[in-house]
């Protein structure tokens, strides 16, 4: 029979039939849908991360000290483990590529000031961090290398601080009490949002690094080194080239192994990526169950239609269907059943991503591929599962069909 | 003389494996049909004649002999050469109609050209409704099988027979499912369509049936025990005018 026919006499069947039709269908329907609206989610989730990511700043390079994972004899013989201002201070002389370097150290503690009091972490960093962490101000004005070198008390408030403590008033030029010492606020930092693992950045209070370690903290040891590149493609080159200042600046013989660590976003970026991956490919495969079962409530139906057809069968093949016409006539039954309950999945998928997307806030992303997947996918279940069916149909013996009741 | 054979069997032999019994339903048939004859095959039940019937259609193999269709020898085909051969040299009627339910007349009668190989499957519609207008059925056309009455549904199947031009209208028990009336209407159909010059074999068990052919041959027990011309052949046509249904009662 001719491609059109076949389709004729499908549609014909399944229209004959439309309840059963329907519920058949449904199985698909809900497993489409739901591969759809998982991989939505999921892919949602992972442009949300990347958001977060890209939100942490740009083209970043983080310097920590040696991890203990790098522990072994020869670190026994080594007299410093630990960043210095001295690294800092010569990488940004003598890097090529990074152009903003910012000693970071932190100590959390309670400040008081305005309506109230306020636990969070005080951030000692160099002018060179808002660059960096590409973090515009909201209002007043950031600390200079001068207040630096003088070690000003002068603080930048983080979002969520100055809401804390000033609620919906400017802070700029208020004064506050950092255990005990009296500062000045000179600005309020851009809102920046959570990063991927749920801490809230803008929690935070900048303050001038040599002030941070000599007022507040008493440690003359820094905990880490920020560094950027103008242009992201530098930065596997700038971190080479850092480490090789590092080194330098350690006195690592050739034989000795880094006692630092230099990182770029992108690691950070990748391990986020490849979780949400995994998420999504786990949603998709918990969600291709359902198409599964599914897949196997169309076999039920059509295994249920051959024998409810042998009669009809038996006809078809008295007036001269040959074994595969039959074979083929069930087989596109069934996959004109799968494709439109697919089709039906893809748009229920659909419009319940946008509906979750819209109550719960998470972005959802609903890509061509996933379509196109999630379609022939559905008609290979209907192949797959009406092709044991269709091929019972086809073996059956005309004469014998044709006599069942 | 030998152009006007449509079919012939030469010692149909047909065995069944029953565990351990053998079961021969035929003992070597031998028969031939001419163009334009109108046979009745007769016989008990276990006479052999639905599995003659069955060769015959080219539903089945014979376990022994030849058997000539329109000039084909069938007995060594493959399944879907038989399937092309019941396609296009055979019109099945069977007892049942055993039409397609839920749909239409016109889509039932057109089936069998679906599977055409021949290229005729284009003029379909147009066969279609010529083998309709044949048993007289131009008004019914778009009514489905439910919507018919049995001697309707009949006529729709002889017309789904008739439609690809077969070289034999094979029909099983066609009368079996109908009230008496309705037989003599089918009879006499039969008879028109032979008289325009269709080969037919019915196969049957009621003698006044056998009475409407020109032929009769009756098995039994797997062999062919009479052959001979009908002597006082019935005219349905001529009975249906003058038959007398008893009115249905009115619903009291």
């Amino acid at each position: 029979m001719k491609g059109s026919t076949l389709i004729k006499v499908a549609s014909q069947s399944i229209l004959k039939n439309k309840m059963r039709t329907l519920l058949t269908m449904l199985g698909i329907v809900i497993g489409v849908g739901a591969v759809i609206v998982m991989v939505a989610i999921g892919q949602g989730a992972q442009s949300q991360i990347q958001n977060q990511i890209d939100n942490l700043g740009t083209n970043l390079i983080v310097i920590t000290p040696g991890s203990s994972s790098s522990g072994g004899v020869s670190r026994g013989a080594q007299t410093y483990n630990r960043l210095t201002i001295k690294d800092a201070d010569k990488i940004k002389r003598e890097s090529l590529y990074a152009n903003a370097v910012s000693p970071v150290v932190w100590t959390r503690t309670q400040v008081i000031g305005g309506n109230g009091n306020w636990r969070t972490s005080i951030n000692g960093v160099s002018p060179d961090y808002i660059v960096i962490r590409n973090w515009p101000l909201k209002s007043g004005r950031f600390f200079d290398a001068s207040e630096m070198r003088a070690m000003r008390r002068v603080v930048v408030l983080g979002h969520t601080v100055a809401e804390e403590l000033f609620a919906d008033s400017d802070p700029t030029g208020a004064r506050i009490q950092i255990r005990n010492v009296p500062v000045e606020v000179i600005g309020v930092l851009e809102p920046k949002g959570q990063t991927p693992d749920g801490n809230d950045q803008d929690d935070v209070i900048l303050a001038p690094y040599t002030s941070v370690q000599t007022r507040l903290s008493g440690w003359s040891r820094i905990f880490q080194i920020m560094a950027s590149t103008p242009r992201p493609g530098d930065v596997p080159r700038a971190q080479e080239e850092i480490a090789a200042i590092m080194r330098e600046s350690h006195n690592l013989a050739e034989w000795e192994e880094n006692d630092f660590t230099v990182r770029n976003q992108n690691d950070l970026a990748d391990a986020a990526q490849s979780t949400t991956e995994v998420m999504t490919l786990l949603l998709a495969a918990i969600a291709s169950i359902s198409l599964l079962v599914g897949g196997i409530g169309i076999m039920n139906i059509m295994l249920v239609s051959v024998t409810e057809r042998t009669r009809e069968i038996g006809i078809r093949m008295a007036i001269g269907a040959r074994g595969r016409d039959v074979l083929t006539q069930f087989l596109v039954e069934s996959i004109v059943m799968s494709v439109i309950g697919g089709m039906i999945g893809v748009a229920l998928g659909f419009g319940s991503a946008s509906i979750i997307g819209r109550a719960t806030g998470w972005s959802t992303a609903i890509s061509p591929e996933t379509v196109a997947i999630a379609l022939v996918f559905s008609a290979s279940v209907g192949i797959f599962f009406g092709f044991y069916p269709a091929r019972k149909a086809a073996r059956l013996n005309p004469i014998d069909a044709l006599r069942y009741e | 003389m030998a152009n006007d054979v449509v079919m012939h069997t030469h010692g149909v032999c047909k065995v069944y494996n029953m565990g351990k019994t053998k079961v021969h339903a035929l003992r070597g048939v031998d028969l031939t049909v001419r163009r334009g004859e109108m046979i009745a095959i007769i016989g008990a039940s276990g006479s052999g004649k639905s599995t003659l019937m069955n060769i015959i259609g080219c539903l089945d193999y014979p376990t022994e002999g030849t058997y000539h269709l329109d000039g084909v020898q069938v007995e060594n085909m493959t399944k879907n050469q038989l399937a092309d051969i019941r396609n296009q040299k055979i019109g099945f009627v069977f007892q049942g109609f055993n039409l397609l339910a839920r749909t239409s007349a016109l889509e039932n009668v057109e089936l069998p050209l679906l599977y055409d190989r021949t290229g005729r499957k284009m003029k379909a519609r147009t066969l279609a409704r010529e083998a309709l207008r044949r048993v007289g059925l131009s008004d019914r056309m778009d009514h489905e099988p439910s919507e018919l009455s049995g001697g309707q549904q009949q006529r729709v199947a002889i017309a789904r027979a008739l439609v690809s031009s077969p070289a034999i209208l094979l029909a099983d028990e066609p009368t079996g499912n109908l009230d008496s009336k309705t037989s003599v209407e089918v009879l006499s159909l039969f008879q028109e369509l032979n008289a325009q010059g269709i080969t037919i074999l019915i196969v049957t068990h009621e003698r006044d049936i056998a009475a409407c052919a020109d032929r009769v041959i009756e098995l039994r027990d797997g062999l062919v025990i009479r052959d001979e011309a009908v002597a006082d052949r019935r005219n349905a046509a001529h009975e249906l005018t003058t038959i007398s249904v008893p009115e249905a009662a009115p619903p009291s």
